[in-house]
């Protein structure tokens, strides 16, 4: 019995051990590997306001925009971003039609504002302000090119459109109406969002496929306009309501500066607990390191997005695992000085404090979900990762400790002044 | 342990955070209100940093006559970073800001360290989300606490979060602490976390109770205060273990981490105060009030 007990700490000692030695420096086994809770490819991913970046809320500028709208705006978005590049971007829906953005390392947040939100609403008008080509039904393909548009003309940036099968038709239809009118009304113009890109004369029928759209572009713009050409055009205008900056140097000392805070919380706390509770204080801190392996495993393997308020929301989380140790323990110290064994004591100590654990941790736990489900991007994290700890914590600090008091009392400890003052 | 004579003194104890509040109302009419931020009330935040000592006053006044509005709110920050905050401005006039600090200070960093805006009306749609999203948590754990223990205790314990929530805001008051998303988490963290130390007293009372009318001449004041008295470690204990790290993580954290931990600070001070000495205490007036009706009938 005691030998079993002494090799089951000793085990436990061991594995804690080697869960916060793979959580924080990873682990290869064989072909195998992963890089620990820190690992920039495969452990928690840095938040916007960590890593730097932008963050773009916007407001659809309509009543009630459906979801099957809002589906729209989220399918142009993603087009949009993954064709300037953006492949980290992330996209997240808000009730009432809003959207956000958020675009890791980008520092121009105007522009990638004024990308995403232009409506790209593209119409060929005639001289009667008739509408003759629809970008939103008529263009199969839209590609930035550089060249020469006319004959003996300069290099310069230029949109090619791929027309669809219908649209060559009305296109030819058009061209040979406009060709025949009087000159200065023998024009078909390009808007895009109602603003006159080119206006180009039409001297004959044009039957083609394709038909380009040229005027003074660069190539970044004619880049862009291809892109939100192809990525479609969006069913409402959308406002910005919030647009965030974070440069990368403002956020790089959060992490390391927190982290260095919550080792030192860990140590402090960790001490406490031996000075005031002995022998299952011990226990307790080794609950405490199992929880810190856990949570920083369970946040490494879900590629958690940790931003600043979810690093407050674990540090405030290692605080509180301990607390129902000591809720625990106060009762243990209790039942002692009334005169049980120590056996009795732990266990009485056990059973008599689970429904105050209990009721205090749902009560934190109601405050995580609502915090969640409140919408308000910035504090989200701070909701995920607390609630986390709050559940995980009440696993470890019941049954991991009740597992090794256990074991303390299979050693079958005399000396009741390792379990407190007599 | 000798017998704390909470019960008794409830009135006295009550003075602390009132006057805390009282102090509080007092600071909101001298700073003009409180110190909203941006995502309160929309508007431009742009931290800059300026390479070089500033006054703030100085910089202020440069930026109001460059931008051609009023007020531009500069104030130091960590080193020699300046947080400028001005009203909803357009891109143009937002980039004006940094240009101008540029040129004026000779900046050699091609861009400010962030950059935050937010319109107006998004700022409303954050202050009306605070409001309902905090009644929303207040009203579950209402409700959880009068299923798991009975009405008066969740009365009692609401009133003593309603407390807190006065005394935080007190302190914002009175600190000037820009109001900001941060804020509204520490508020809903506070909200379950100060529950949880009248929780622990609420269980001993309630273990306490168990058998307790069957005693003659026992008064529910003595036990409250028995309760309290034996559950003082608990409360006192868990409320240091999780200040340790949060009061870790406010001295040596980033200025925005700071902003976090400050009011998680004063919460669980406000927290662990109210449920001894507030919550318990004026929960045994209300049922000794009650069962002396009772019996008088």
């Amino acid at each position: 019995m005691k030998k079993k007990s002494i090799a089951i700490l000793a085990l436990m000692i061991v594995i804690a051990a080697a869960m916060n030695y793979v959580a924080f420096f990873g682990i290869a086994i064989g072909n195998m590997s992963w890089g620990g809770v820190l690992d920039e490819e495969q452990g928690i991913k840095r938040g916007i306001d960590l890593a730097g970046g932008s963050v773009i809320s916007f407001q659809a500028n309509a009543e009630n925009p459906s979801e099957t709208e809002m589906d729209v705006v989220e399918a142009i978005f993603s087009a949009r971003l993954s064709n300037s590049g953006y492949t980290e971007a992330r996209i997240s829906r808000d009730e009432a039609g809003k959207i956000t953005v958020e675009i890791p390392s980008e520092t121009d947040t105007d522009k990638a504002a004024s990308l995403l939100g232009s409506t790209a609403k593209l119409t060929f008008v005639n001289a009667d302000g008739e509408t003759v080509l629809d970008g939103a039904t008529d263009i199969k393909n839209a590609e930035y090119k550089f060249g020469q548009t006319q004959q003996n003309g300069a290099q310069e940036a230029y949109v090619e459109l791929t027309l669809t099968s219908d649209a060559v038709s009305k296109f030819a239809d058009a061209t040979r109406a406009a060709a025949a009118r009087a000159s200065g009304e023998n024009y078909i113009a390009i808007m895009m969002d109602d603003q006159m890109i080119s206006a180009p004369s039409v001297s004959e029928e044009i039957n083609s496929e394709t038909c380009i759209i040229s005027g003074s572009f660069t190539p970044e713009t004619a880049e862009e306009l291809a892109n939100q050409i192809k990525s479609g055009a969006l069913p409402f205008d959308l406002t910005v309501i919030s647009k965030d900056t974070i440069g990368p140097e403002l956020g790089a000392k959060a992490l390391p500066t927190s982290l260095v805070a919550a080792g030192i919380g860990i140590l402090v706390v960790m001490l406490f607990m031996v000075i005031i509770y002995r022998i299952p204080g011990l226990m307790a801190d080794l609950a405490l390191l199992i929880y810190v392996g856990i949570i920083s495993l369970v946040l490494g393997l879900m590629r958690v997005n940790l931003s600043l308020s979810g690093i407050a929301g674990i540090v405030l989380s290692i605080g509180m695992a301990v607390d129902a140790n000591v809720i625990i323990f106060e009762r243990m110290k209790e039942e002692l000085k009334l005169g049980k064994t120590i056996k009795a004591s732990v266990d009485a100590g056990f059973k008599k404090a689970f429904s105050a654990i209990l009721d205090s941790n749902i009560t934190t736990i109601i405050t995580c979900v609502v915090l969640y489900f409140s919408g308000i991007g910035t504090i989200r994290g701070f909701a995920v990762t607390l609630g986390l700890g709050v559940v995980v914590s009440m696993l470890t600090a019941i049954i991991i400790t009740k597992f090794l008091l256990k074991q303390l009392v299979g050693l079958n400890i005399r000396n009741r002044k390792l379990f407190c003052k007599q | 342990m000798k017998t704390m004579n909470v019960t008794a003194n409830k009135v006295k104890f009550l003075l602390l955070p009132l006057l805390i509040i009282v102090a509080g109302i007092v600071m909101y009419f001298v700073n003009g209100g409180f110190n909203f931020d941006i995502e309160f009330m929309g508007g431009v935040r742009m931290q800059v940093d300026m390479e070089q000592s500033f006054d703030n006053e100085e910089v202020s006044a440069f930026l109001e006559e460059k931008l051609g509005i009023s007020p531009v709110i500069v104030q130091a920050g960590s080193g020699t970073t300046a947080t400028i905050k001005t009203q909803p401005i357009d891109d143009a006039q937002k980039d004006l800001i940094f240009s101008s600090l540029k040129e004026k200070y000779g900046l050699t960093a091609e861009a400010p360290m962030s950059v935050n805006t937010a319109s107006a009306s998004f700022g409303s749609e954050v202050q009306g989300k605070a409001f309902t999203y905090t009644l929303i948590a207040i009203l579950l754990i209402l409700v959880y606490i009068a299923f798991r223990f009975e009405w008066r205790s969740a009365v009692m314990a609401v009133i003593a979060l309603a407390l807190n929530i006065l005394v935080m805001m007190a302190v914002y008051a009175i600190t000037y602490t820009p109001l900001n998303t941060t804020f509204i988490a520490a508020m809903l963290t506070i909200i379950g976390y100060s529950i949880n130390n009248t929780i622990v007293v609420f269980d001993r009372i309630r273990e306490n109770m168990k058998g307790f009318k069957a005693r003659k001449g026992a008064k529910v004041s003595e036990l409250v205060d028995r309760s309290i008295t034996e559950s003082m470690g608990r409360t006192l204990n868990t409320t240091i273990t999780t200040l340790i790290t949060i009061v870790l993580l406010y001295f040596l954290g980033v200025p925005s981490i700071k902003e976090f931990a400050f009011p998680l600070i004063i919460g669980v001070l406000a927290g662990a105060y109210s449920s001894i000495f507030i919550a318990s205490p004026f929960w045994a007036a209300w049922k000794e009030a009650e069962l002396e009706a009772a019996q008088q009938k």
